[in-house]
């Protein structure tokens, strides 16, 4: 009994800084400047420029999702068989290097890199070829989202990947299945812990950010991020901002029910 | 002489730069129940590995009823391996992994339901279709592992060390069962392990191995009490190996004295290894009776026997007897000429591996 | 074949992770002002850096606000750990649930809750609230790190310790402590990372005039890139490398 005490200043903060603030969200998202209640502020993401920018999000982070998936999944394959060798350590540490940098430097890179007279289009222009239009286009912001968040996607899927044991792999060839047959029934299967969490902890920031719209859309490109940003840095309309961020809030929650589904040793959130 | 079903020809392995087989070369019969028997690291799971499929060997050819198998793919070979940990998939349940293989196979839905009633049957473990793997107990699961591979009718069924991670009671029991499904089943079992009891309980053929050397082969009774080497006597069962002097045929010189043996063709004068069986040390309360005399150091009731050591003529012997010789009496060793056993001194590479440890 | 694929698949990865950092490290070092053209080595806009008193005090501010959030959330969420790991299941599965809450949930969601929650208290948006900020979002981290360490602590030797004669503070000091000892320090080191790392949180709750590197960064981008910018990253990038490779100096020697 006297162990659990340990605990009480954490749930005093965790009620105070989590849970409070959470409902605070909701309070004001419910409620229109007089405290009375309204939906006003939830049904706002139905006017035509808001809708669009919802829907901006949504395709740009799935886009950013898909992609993230592509690239991880062999990769992690490969680096579950370097871990059998012992050699993966290393190999990690080099691909989850980039996401300790600083997100907002390392999306200012792909400024320097994407920029009408950057990096790419200087080289592209030395070898006398024709130049990109690049940034402030849809195209540069997924470029920005594949590049901060594809770690995100690399660790959980490696770390459900090493848990495969070698043997059932090996099972199953030697039960007749091809190498594909044992890709798609024992090793895809396996690893749809690890795709889940991996799909959450890049579908939920991408679908969310406003940092890398700002940075590679030039602030021409609205994201669902950006608009909820404005109404508190800009309009101050909190209620409004609150009442947006409860859209939000759907597929987030949608999100973590995945999660507490499928990922019941917590793989997906260890970094 | 018919050709055998499996033959290995001038196996050579290595990993890392450690070797792990040396040009081994081993034929297995048709229907016969072979096990190899070594060690950890003395290159019998890699030798099955290799049967299996799932490692090809740096040198030499697999051939299995004649035809050359060495680069096939595991899923294109007539066996099947029942792996150490079982390896059932774990997101299936029973009978959908014991489906696998023949799903793979496009199988009907009747002859895949009929099989695998027939297979649970077969391992006494009917009616457990719906259950999730991670539901059954380790013997279970072994025994879902064998009905998974055996469904698939293979000609040779692979076991690495079925029973390794099983407690006594059910391993002794497992055993039987699997002499009793070779037995039903009619085919060829390669059977891996390091237990020498499991391997002699089992077996027809046994295959010795240390180092990545096949050191003897034989029926278990041959390897038992014909040991050609100090290595194989060592990990068969216990022994006592004493170094020996073959004065000439019929007769040896151990801890200074001159005994009678059945073996010849040694030489005279030459260096050998005697191996003697705890078992086959007679001891007497009269220290006359006897080549030697020593003294009991200790004494172990194991149930059927006594275990005791005796120091004499500067050698621990160990010696199992149904009579009691309390510690510190003074005993007569005695030993029948048929239960000496006399083996050359290892000289090359192949043979020296017989001197490490077991 | 296989062999030949799997590293070109690496490198190719690797490529794309690193060029981008590999080209800002570059152009910190060039003399032209213009990311199209070389115009020689130089270490002007390093100077330029740390002559600035604005990304100084930025600086100052991020490794204070690092330093203290990523301290209490330690302490804080180690104490938690041990509390937890006591609960009976229900409570525990509910503030297990909730502790993830951070972790999960947007940056922007979880920014504009404590601010909404600051400012409805009275609270004046400053440097104090940001620092409180840092430690909600740190604690979850912590017990990250820390809980399967005390998972996997075997009970029996703090009853040896018991056993031994130990009197309980000195058995959990000597005994217990030192055997979560790495999930602490890795959790410490994880939540001063995040710190130093966030962006969004700090934006919504920071006071007036009151910058980390990220914020400043944010409100410099808008303007446009200078290449004191460049030398800044270079600086962040070594410094998180050094702090990776001492992060990850213990394990190895462990295994």
């Amino acid at each position: 009994m006297r162990k659990q005490l340990a605990a009480g200043p954490y749930l005093l903060w965790m009620t105070g800084f989590i849970v409070i603030p959470l409902l605070l969200v909701l309070y004001y998202g419910l409620t229109n400047e007089a405290g009375a209640f309204t939906l006003e502020n939830v049904l706002n993401i139905t006017e035509p420029q808001r809708l669009a920018a919802l829907g901006r999000s949504l395709k740009l982070s799935l886009i950013c999702t898909g992609i993230c998936l592509l690239l991880s999944y062999p990769l992690a394959m490969i680096l579950k068989g370097m871990s059998k060798a012992g050699r993966s350590g290393l190999m990690i540490f080099i691909f989850i290097l980039p996401m300790w940098m600083n997100a907002l430097l390392r999306t200012m890179a792909w400024q320097v890199i994407l920029n009408r007279n950057g990096l790419l289009n200087t080289l592209l222009s030395t070898l006398g070829l024709p130049t990109v239009n690049i940034i402030n286009t849809n195209t540069a912001i997924v470029f920005g989202m594949v590049y901060n968040y594809l770690p995100f996607m690399v660790l959980p899927l490696y770390n459900v990947m090493v848990k495969i044991n070698d043997d059932v792999i090996d099972a199953a060839s030697d039960l007749g299945a091809t190498w594909l047959q044992t890709f798609i029934h024992v090793l895809l299967p396996l690893s749809v812990p690890g795709i889940i969490s991996g799909i959450t902890m890049v579908f939920v920031p991408a679908l969310t950010t406003f940092v890398i719209s700002d940075i590679l859309g030039g602030g021409m490109i609205l994201l669902i991020g950006n608009v909820i940003n404005q109404e508190f840095t800009f309009t101050a309309n909190w209620n409004l901002g609150s009442g947006l961020s409860l859209i939000l809030m759907i597929f987030i929650l949608f999100s973590m029910f995945l999660i507490a589904k499928y990922d019941k040793e917590g793989n997906g959130t260890a970094i | 002489m018919q050709e055998p079903l499996i033959r290995l020809q001038n196996i050579s392995q290595s990993f890392d730069g450690s070797i792990v087989l040396d040009d081994l070369n081993l034929n297995i019969r048709e229907n016969e129940f072979l096990t190899l028997l070594g060690p950890s690291g003395c290159g019998k799971s890699t030798t099955l590995r290799i049967l299996g499929g799932f490692v090809t060997p740096d040198k030499g050819k697999v051939f299995f009823d004649g035809k050359d198998i060495t680069s096939l793919p595991p899923n294109k070979r007539q066996l099947n391996t029942v792996f150490q940990k079982y390896a059932l998939f774990p997101h299936m349940n029973i009978e959908e992994n014991i489906a696998f293989g023949l799903k793979i196979k496009r199988k009907s839905k009747d002859y895949i339901r009929d099989k695998i009633r027939y297979a649970l049957k077969l391992v006494n473990l009917d009616g457990y279709e719906k259950r999730e793997v991670t539901a059954l107990s380790g013997g279970q699961q072994q025994r879902i592992a064998i009905a998974r591979a055996i469904v698939n009718e293979p000609r040779v069924l692979l076991l690495d060390e079925p029973l390794g991670a099983l407690d006594l009671k059910l391993r002794q029991d497992m055993q039987y069962e699997l002499i009793r499904l070779k037995n039903e089943l009619g085919i060829t079992f390669v059977y891996v392990t390091h237990d020498q009891e499991e391997a002699l309980t089992m077996s027809d053929t046994i295959v010795v191995m240390n180092q990545g050397y096949i050191q003897q082969m034989g029926t278990p009774e041959n390897i038992y009490n014909e040991p050609e080497n100090a290595f194989v006597a060592d990990f068969i069962g216990d022994s006592n190996i004493i170094d020996g002097l073959m004065i000439e045929d019929y007769a040896v010189q151990i801890c200074g004295q001159k005994i009678r043996c059945v073996d010849a063709g040694f030489g005279t004068n030459k260096p050998v290894d005697v191996v003697i069986r705890p078992e086959d040390v007679e001891l007497s309360t009269n220290p006359e009776n006897g080549f030697l005399t020593g003294r009991v150091t200790s004494l172990i009731f194991k149930g059927v026997h006594y275990e005791m050591e005796v120091m004499a003529g500067g050698f621990e012997w160990l010696v199992q007897s149904t009579l009691c010789y309390p510690v510190g009496a003074e005993v007569g060793i005695q030993v029948k000429p048929e239960n000496i056993q006399i083996m050359n001194k290892p000289e090359f590479a192949d043979e020296k591996a017989v001197s490490v440890d077991a | 074949m296989k062999n030949i694929c799997q590293k070109v698949y690496l490198a190719v990865i690797f490529i794309f992770l690193y060029v981008p950092i590999a080209a800002l490290v570059v152009l910190s070092f060039n003399e032209s002002k213009y990311m199209s053209s070389w115009g020689g080595f130089t270490l002007k806009w390093y100077e330029n850096l740390l002559n600035s008193d604005i990304i100084l005090s930025a600086l100052q501010n991020t490794l204070i606000i690092a330093l203290i959030s990523a301290f209490t959330a330690t302490v804080i969420g180690t104490a938690a750990c041990l509390g937890i790991n006591n609960m009976q299941k229900l409570p525990r599965t509910i503030v297990m649930g909730i502790t993830n809450i951070p972790m999960l949930n947007a940056d922007i969601v979880t920014g504009i809750s404590l601010m909404l929650c600051f400012m409805a208290f009275g609270f004046t948006l400053s440097m104090q609230t940001v620092i409180l900020a840092h430690i909600t979002f740190n604690i979850p981290y912590v017990i990250l790190s820390v809980m399967p360490r005390i998972k996997q602590l075997e009970p029996s030797i703090y009853e040896a310790a018991l056993d031994l004669g130990a009197s309980r503070p000195y058995a959990f000091v000597k005994i217990v402590l030192p055997d979560i000892m790495p999930g602490i320090l890795s959790g410490f080191l994880l939540a001063f990372t995040m710190s130093l790392d966030d962006f969004i949180i700090t934006h919504f709750t920071k006071g007036a005039g009151i910058n980390t590197i990220s914020t400043l960064v944010y409100s410099e981008l808008r303007k446009g890139i200078k290449p004191n910018l460049y030398a800044l990253s270079t600086i962040m990038f070594a410094a998180v490398l050094l702090l990776l490779i001492i992060m990850n100096l213990p394990k190895k020697q462990k295994s």
